[in-house]
């Protein structure tokens, strides 16, 4: 372990899993909606849903979706910051069968479209994204990522490694996963790089069973 | 995996301080430069400065636990505390820290936030009483940091894994041998006096009441300094554990690892599970506002 990992992180407290994983991963879904948030609902699961009080769950999440890190000292006011913005928030509990026991689903909407994610925090500060508008997949948010939605046809894979090939984008971890043989299909590429605008264009062109790429931009 | 022998004979054989070992070992591993990593360090150290002065200060309380620091601070105005000057003002440091992490207080986890007040307190306490330069502190730190990434490496620092004795314990551990190394001691002792804390914390359970980290967690914090202060200065002294170092951190592993679930952090067991900490839970259930 680095010994920056050992004494650290730096973090609002009073848990790492609930607290800074929770402001992690209200902001990994932020970056993932990649829309200013005007209006969520947030459903915690398991231990979330059991121990957000004690633990601040609510604030850290809310934080998170205003773009805070966990170690943000307005962590604590963040509801009065989400009012302040104008977002409409709401917060639910939910019991669902098999859920992560430090897991919470967003559901993110405007007034033209809306993205449900599922999310966990899974220890030590870090997360995983674990479901997008109903596609399991595993995303960490610790480097930037595409994430492409697609049929699962012979080729997709290539074209989309073929367009960062060519642009001289290394990729870090490739994860794919697929609802079943000729259905659909998401990609996760871990980039070292963020990709840029005209890449993100040329990869949602470079198949034409493409059907979406979200992009997971870092430090921006 | 990493060892505590690696990082003795590293030491040895260049003639190195534990730290300075450490870091060289890190260095290899990670790829970074040994002024980066340090620099980190001097910025958690200035982290961690800050949030003892925050938690001194501010008096801050948790859901369940209120402000407690103070009282051992005026504890002491009147009489001569029997744990010395030193374990006390450690042990209120420590209290502050842990109940401002509790508060939703900024804070260094050092390793988890739940165990963040044992290293600050005995580093600042250290600094206070024995006026050890800011440098020493620094290097204190590390030796810190390196004897928890070797816990972490061949044992855990969770304790949902491995319970209390992953946490606090492994905070004493490291607070040890910071101190050991602080006084000047061989390399030797530095990892005798943290082989000495995990062997007197072996089988601590991870037990929070209502699952917050609170109680006992808090109070353990204040405990668990006395610990590192005297396994320092027994191993200071020359006294040495039987059981190498490296082993004793391999037995904590296996013993977490066979604690049962109910004293893994599942808040099911030991203290959490005592009728007043059911009391305590039920009350919070009852304060607990509407999550919207």
């Amino acid at each position: 372990m680095r010994l920056e990992e050992v004494i650290g992180p730096v973090m609002i407290g009073p848990s790492s899993s609930h607290t800074a994983g929770a402001a992690r991963l209200g902001k990994l879904a932020a970056l993932i909606w990649g829309r200013p948030v005007k209006d969520v609902t947030i459903f915690l699961r398991g231990s979330f849903a059991a121990t957000w009080w004690g633990h601040g769950t609510d604030v850290a999440i809310l934080a998170g979706l205003l773009g805070f890190s966990p170690d943000d000292p307005r962590i604590p006011n963040a509801r009065k910051e989400a009012k302040r913005k104008g977002i409409q928030w709401s917060f639910r509990e939910e019991h669902e069968d098999g859920a992560h026991p430090n897991s919470a689903r967003f559901l993110f909407k405007n007034e033209s479209t809306s993205m449900e994610m599922v999310g966990a925090s899974v220890g030590g500060g870090a997360v995983k994204l674990m479901e997008i508008d109903g596609f399991r997949l595993e995303l960490s948010g610790d480097l930037p990522a595409l994430i492409t939605f697609h049929k699962d046809t012979p080729g997709v894979v290539a074209s989309i490694t073929g367009v960062l090939a060519s642009n001289g984008l290394n990729i870090a971890t490739l994860t794919l996963h697929r609802q079943g043989r000729g259905k659909g299909a998401a990609m996760v590429v871990e980039l070292d790089e963020n990709p840029s605008k005209a890449i993100i264009d040329a990869i949602s062109r470079c198949h034409a069973e493409i059907l979406r790429v979200l992009p997971l931009k870092l430090g921006e | 995996m990493l060892s505590f022998e690696e990082i003795l004979s590293i030491a040895n054989t260049k003639n190195l301080s534990f730290p300075e070992a450490f870091l060289e070992k890190q260095s290899m591993d990670y790829g970074e430069e040994v002024s980066s990593i340090k620099k980190t360090m001097e910025s958690r150290l200035m982290e961690m400065r800050h949030s003892v002065e925050e938690a001194l200060c501010s008096k801050p309380s948790g859901k369940i636990v209120p402000n407690t620091a103070y009282k051992i601070g005026q504890y002491q105005e009147g009489n001569q505390p029997f744990s010395g000057k030193f374990i006390a003002r450690a042990c209120q440091i420590a209290l502050a820290v842990a109940t401002y992490n509790a508060s939703m207080g900024r804070i260094v986890a050092a390793p988890t936030a739940g165990s963040c007040g044992i290293l600050p307190g005995i580093l600042f306490a250290a600094k206070e009483v024995f006026s050890f330069p800011q440098e020493t502190i620094l290097e204190g730190l590390i030796t810190a940091g390196g004897i928890g990434a070797i816990i972490a490496s061949r044992a855990t620092l969770a304790g949902a894994e491995g319970g209390c004795q992953a946490e606090c314990g492994a905070a004493s551990a490291m607070a040890s041998g910071a101190l050991t190394y602080m006084r000047g001691a061989s390399v030797e002792a530095v990892a005798h006096s943290a082989a000495l804390v995990i062997k007197s914390i072996l089988g601590l359970v991870c037990d929070p009441v209502a699952g917050l980290v609170e109680v006992p967690c808090i109070k353990r914090n204040g405990t668990l300094t006395s610990l590192a202060a005297i396994c320092s200065d027994m191993a200071s002294s020359g006294i040495t554990s039987t059981i190498p170092p490296d082993e004793v951190v391999d037995a904590m592993y296996k013993v977490g690892r066979a604690l049962p679930e109910t004293l893994r952090e599942t808040s099911l067991g030991g203290i959490a599970a005592t009728p007043t900490a059911l009391k305590i839970t039920e009350s919070l259930k009852a304060h607990t506002p509407d999550i919207k």
